[in-house]
């Protein structure tokens, strides 16, 4: 053992996440004109006016800052700042007033997204017009005749014309589209019913008739702008918070070039050749070889093993795994896109291909509706042209058949109801990618667990804390409290909570891939590896603390499981759904979570393309598939389960193709969010149960000639305001009778206020 | 009732003005920080803030 390699630790700092150097911030930035440039900064933890207010004081005194603005909604904040000078240390500001800040991405993020102001644009045209129409058509109603009415009618046609050529844009393209293809959908019934009762409007206030259909056609548009944009603003509010996370990957990386001097450059211009310093606490940008330094590194996200590794000159590292402890020199085996996520995306591709597609269960419904509506109102023209042979007649009880079945209420039964639960779930900090997922997850019977990070949290405590003498810990905290290695961090956390108080060392070395050495009063404390510390040869992994090379102490160690796993599995098995674990773990490890949590299902050393197979066994089997999983080694079993989840901690990969991201420790959300879903599934149900039987007792009315516009009007909306209602129950309807559910507290405080 | 239909054109313009102020708000980005709008207004100068003027 020699000294040579050690690293001097100065600091005493044991936060993990360093802040990213400048050349990172200026990469991140983009510039929007006069030499200045904008970064977007993503502070999750901003949650009142205190916070943005002290924020943006804050800010605003940094050299070469020109304009600080939160958002509040979307916890973010923009940074303006002069791009001639060096950038402002924000995210370091920021952790002065007590906040983390992660920088955004700008590529992904910084192209605006016109289509919602369109959506809202769109929308408030129709309420105007059809508002308008309706107040105007109320004198109709009650009683206008001659030419009074004439006038009336005619005001009308001049407001509908511009409201459904503008508002109804979505729906004709829509419809367009699918007739194109030679397809119908709900978009084309829709469309036609418009555009006749449009038509046959104009044709019948020109010959002075007593009905006007111009206040169904427009407000048959609002209602159902409003549904379409409820479905929007959900999966945009999602995709916005999931981008927000984007913090592990690393934007570029410090490079050695030939003349020995270093070079901060962004990940696509890293060649495998380049010579790459990967100081501690950094993520491994790219697959690489380590030719220089020993460290511990940690390679739970990509092989889901929870114990770090030592690693040394020879050693192949992959992207994604997290250097713990010495700085590595390293040289790039392959380009960010071969890295290890190469294979990983191979694999998810596979794993996409084989995907039954699912289709939502509003296009079920539409695809058996829109064949019906159409005959029926072909029907009652033909059955009207047999019985009375007047042409106008029957055209206008076709076109009143056509509006009054066309689905207002279906058309918001969906989206309302899965905007309020993706508002209960966002409250409950989960996220969902889009409504299909809910209607996925209610229809699950198996659940797949990975282990570490997901199961567990991905971070190690101390199992023998009684049987460790007291000065043992508080020496042993003393030295523990200068490292960033996982073992050390779990001592510290221990002695917090056991309230020791800890020695103090004056000069502590840390010898990475080995341990720690301290001197204190003559002696030398060791604190490490057996072999390091007492010079035994000692194959457990556990850390031994010896003062002179006498062993006092021996810490063992094992994953800390989330808070609320056991909770989960216990709801999960009375909800009557099997569970299993897949892990690239060692066989011991994966044994005893299994055994704690009573899961008799369990795989253990597995590879991605492993945890993929299994996932397909399940689904062959006829299986729905909850995965649930945090790795970049799950991303494969993510993408080709029925439906999945990812804890926040995930790795990028997993987190974007996951349908739902938790943000809380807790497993028990998981459970919540199933519960949501079935709820929401039950009140669609519901529903489409309201609508159709809406449209049995409207239908008849039609078909005889008796629906009138006011009729008309008076049907859509009531079923419509129904149907919003009874979405709306989801909120305050107690979740289960008896027990207090545990899903049901609100953890971040944010609804408490 | 032929003497109240100048009554139509003010309605219409009132409900067209409340639109287009509706248009405009939103082109001006008033509906992007609902939550923070609410908070910002027990911290504000009086004096218009450097953000404000932008």
């Amino acid at each position: 053992m020699t000294c040579t390699s050690a690293t001097m630790i100065v600091s005493t700092d044991t936060v993990q996440a360093s802040s990213p150097l400048a050349d990172e911030f200026r990469l991140a930035s983009r510039s929007i004109g006069d030499g200045i440039l904008q970064t977007e900064i993503s502070v999750p933890s901003i949650h009142c006016g205190g916070c943005v207010n002290k924020i943006e004081r804050g800010l605003a005194k940094l050299e070469g800052v020109q304009y600080v603005r939160v958002n509040l909604s979307s916890k973010r904040l923009a940074l303006r700042w002069s791009g001639r000078g060096t950038p402002p240390d924000a995210i370091g500001a920021l952790k002065e007033l007590g906040f983390d800040g992660h920088l955004f991405d700008p590529t992904e993020e910084a192209k605006p997204n016109g289509e919602l102001s369109r959506m809202l644009r769109a929308l408030a045209v129709a309420a105007f017009g059809s508002m308008n129409i309706m107040s105007l058509s109320v004198s109709v109603w009650s009683g206008a005749e001659g030419s009074t009415r004439d006038i009336l009618h005619w005001i009308c046609a001049g407001i509908a014309l511009p409201t459904l050529l503008y508002s109804g844009r979505v729906f004709y393209q829509s419809a367009w589209r699918a007739l194109k293809h030679g397809q119908t959908n709900m978009d084309v019934p829709i469309s036609i019913g418009i555009a006749a009762a449009f038509a046959l409007s104009v044709y019948d206030s020109y010959h002075g008739y007593e009905y006007a259909y111009f206040d169904a056609a427009t407000s048959l548009v609002f209602f159902l702008l409003i549904g379409r944009t409820l479905d929007y603003v959900m999966r945009e509010r999602t995709r916005t918070a999931i981008k927000g996370l984007a913090q592990l990957s690393s934007r570029g990386a410090m490079t050695i070039k030939a003349d020995g001097e270093y070079e901060y450059l962004p990940l696509k211009e890293i060649k495998p050749g380049t010579r790459l310093l990967l100081t501690a606490g950094e993520r491994v940008p790219v697959d690489c070889e380590v030719i220089k330094g020993i460290s511990d590194v940690d390679f739970s996200l990509v092989t889901g093993e929870s114990a770090p590794r030592k690693v040394e000159s020879g050693v192949a590292l992959q992207a994604g795994t997290l250097n713990i402890t010495g700085s590595l020199t390293s040289v790039a085996t392959a380009n960010a896109e071969d890295s290890f996520l190469a294979e990983t995306i191979r694999l998810m591709e596979a794993a996409e291909s084989g995907k039954s597609v699912y289709r939502r269960i509003a296009d079920r419904a539409s695809r058996l509706y829109a064949p019906a509506v159409h005959l029926t109102s072909l029907l009652s023209f033909l059955g009207w042209m047999i019985v009375q042979g007047d042409f106008h007649q029957a055209a206008t009880i076709a076109i009143a058949v056509l509006i009054i079945t066309c689905p207002c209420a279906l058309g918001l039964a969906v989206p309302m109801v899965q905007v309020v639960a993706a508002r209960r779930l966002f409250e409950s900090r989960i996220m969902v990618k889009d409504g299909s997922a809910m209607e996925r997850l209610n229809e699950i019977d198996t659940v797949v667990f990975d282990k570490t990070g997901t199961l567990t949290l991905g971070q190690l405590q101390v199992t023998n804390i009684d049987l460790i003498d007291r000065d043992a810990l508080s020496i042993a905290t003393g030295l523990a409290s200068h490292s960033r290695h996982p073992n050390a961090q779990a001592i510290s956390a221990a002695a917090r909570t056991s309230a020791g108080n800890s020695y103090r060392f004056d000069d502590v070395k840390e010898y990475p891939g080995l341990g720690l050495e301290g001197i204190s009063q003559g002696k030398v404390y060791r604190l490490g590896r057996a072999l390091f510390a007492c010079g035994t040869e000692n194959p457990s992994p556990d850390t031994v603390l010896a003062c002179d090379g006498r062993q006092v102490a021996v810490f063992a160690f094992s994953d800390k499981l989330r808070p609320g796993a056991r909770a989960l599995v216990d709801k999960l098995r009375s909800a009557g759904i099997s569970m299993e674990i897949v892990s690239g773990d060692s066989v011991s490890a994966v044994r005893e979570i299994a055994l704690e949590l009573g899961i008799s299902e369990y795989t253990a050393c597995i590879l991605p393309g492993g945890k993929l197979e299994r996932i397909k066994v399940l689904s062959d089997q006829g299986r729905k598939v909850l995965m649930v999983g945090d790795g970049l080694n799950d991303a494969p079993a993510l993408m080709a389960a029925h439906v999945s989840m990812a804890p926040a901690s995930a790795a990028d990969v997993g987190r974007n193709n996951a349908d739902f991201v938790f943000l809380q420790d807790s497993l028990d959300t998981v459970f919540l969010a199933y519960r949501v879903s079935r709820d929401a599934g039950k009140l669609i149900r519901q529903n489409f149960v309201i609508a159709i039987g809406y449209n049995v007792v409207a239908l008849p009315v039609a078909i005889l000639g008796h629906a009138t516009p006011f009729v008309a009007a008076l049907a859509m909306s009531l079923s419509s305001i129904v149907v919003v209602a009874n979405a709306l129950r989801l909120r305050g309807e107690p979740m289960q009778g008896k027990t207090k559910p545990l899903g049901l507290k609100i953890q971040s405080g944010r609804l408490a206020e | 009732m032929k003497d109240f239909f100048y009554l139509i054109p003010i309605s219409l313009a009132l409900g067209l003005a409340g639109l287009l102020l509706f248009l405009w708000s939103l082109k001006n980005g008033q509906y992007e920080d609902l939550d923070g709008a609410s908070e910002r207004i027990l911290y504000d100068d009086d004096r218009p803030s450097e953000s404000y003027l932008d």
